[in-house]
């Protein structure tokens, strides 16, 4: 009786929670394009730009919310705030910013940002409602960080679409990257030139909408 | 010179989230390469990365993380109930879980059932099976 009732108010919960703001996450690790997505999907419903990208990993170092992002495609829609966390890594020196030109107090100040931003990606797993786990198809999808990624979304029951970007670059390769994730359709894009966008959306609407 | 510590699961068995991820954090921090018998939950693992970030300074940059948990593929029926049986029993004592300090270890490249680590000092390569 007491798992009934428990049914029951699960759904009158989820029913209810349909009615909230749903939290649309880009995850992954740094420097994949989350934020390159971001602004794709800003730019395409709401003509602006969510965040600043760069070649130098943890550009994002904080969490970056835009907020009633809708969008509409073959008579499916969404409505979300998109959430940009910062990239998740095992290892932040401050010595790899110096190689790419910074000065030795920046380089510490962003790399601890940094590790701040990485703890705050962590916090907000909980908090989503759908991830776009956002995956660079040139490198090795199966590092352990991917795979403690979504691993922690299966364990939270959070709906994931797994997206390889930049393969509009040569060294990109999909057959890999849906070898390492063969539970999950991977969907190939470049967020940077918008190539095959529209699938993109298509799966999302389906996941998500 | 390199140093691997072995910490077996019963080590850890009983103790609590945080008291597992501190006890291998720790033995990283040491400069020594931690080769767990079994895994962390999922959990613990985002729990072990979120921590290693608190944990960065100017000496301790971080961590390289790799867990192996063979799953052999295209089993007979009776084979995968049997292999079902055994998952049932060990729960996280299968596999090994791999914490290097990013200032020993460089990176550690794994496919399902290989992994391998390459050093900081001289980019060698070493395989593990």
């Amino acid at each position: 009786m007491i798992s009934i009732i428990k049914v029951f108010l699960n759904r009158f919960k989820s029913l209810f929670k349909k009615k909230k703001d749903v939290k649309l996450g880009l995850y992954g690790p740094p420097n994949g394009g989350k934020t390159t997505l971001a602004n794709r999907i800003c730019q395409d419903w709401l003509g602006e730009d969510m965040g600043s990208v760069s070649n130098v990993a943890h550009e994002t170092r904080e969490i970056q919310i835009k907020e009633q992002v809708h969008i509409e495609k073959d008579g499916k829609s969404l409505s979300f705030n998109l959430v940009d966390t910062p990239g998740i890594a095992t290892k932040i020196d401050y010595e790899d910013f110096l190689k790419v030109g910074m000065k030795e107090k920046e380089a510490k100040q962003r790399a601890k940002e940094a590790t701040k931003g990485v703890i705050d990606s962590i916090k907000w797993l909980d908090d989503m409602d759908v991830v776009i786990v956002v995956l660079d198809g040139t490198k090795d999808a199966y590092s352990q960080v991917n795979i403690t990624i979504i691993g922690n979304l299966q364990a939270r029951n959070i709906p994931v679409l797994l997206v390889a970007n930049k393969i509009d670059l040569r060294k990109s390769n999909m057959k890999k990257i849906q070898a390492a994730f063969p539970q999950y359709e991977v969907i190939g894009i470049s967020a940077k030139y918008g190539k095959n966008i529209d699938a993109f959306y298509d799966a999302l609407l389906n996941l998500a909408a | 010179m390199l140093t691997l510590q072995f910490v077996p699961y019963s080590e850890i068995e009983d103790l609590g989230p945080a008291r597992r991820v501190k006890k291998l954090l720790d033995i990283a921090k040491e400069n020594k390469i931690v080769l767990l018998e079994g895994r962390l939950k999922k959990e613990e693992e985002a729990d072990l990365i979120a921590i290693t970030m608190e944990e960065i300074d100017e000496k301790f940059k971080g961590i390289e993380l790799a867990v192996i948990n063979p799953q052999k593929k295209d089993m007979g029926f009776l084979r995968s109930i049997k292999a079902g049986m055994i998952s049932m029993l060990l729960g996280d004592r299968q596999g090994f879980t791999i914490i290097g300090p990013a200032t020993v270890v460089k990176e550690i490249k794994k496919d399902p059932d290989k992994i391998q680590l390459y050093t900081q000092e001289n980019k060698s390569k070493r395989k593990k099976r």
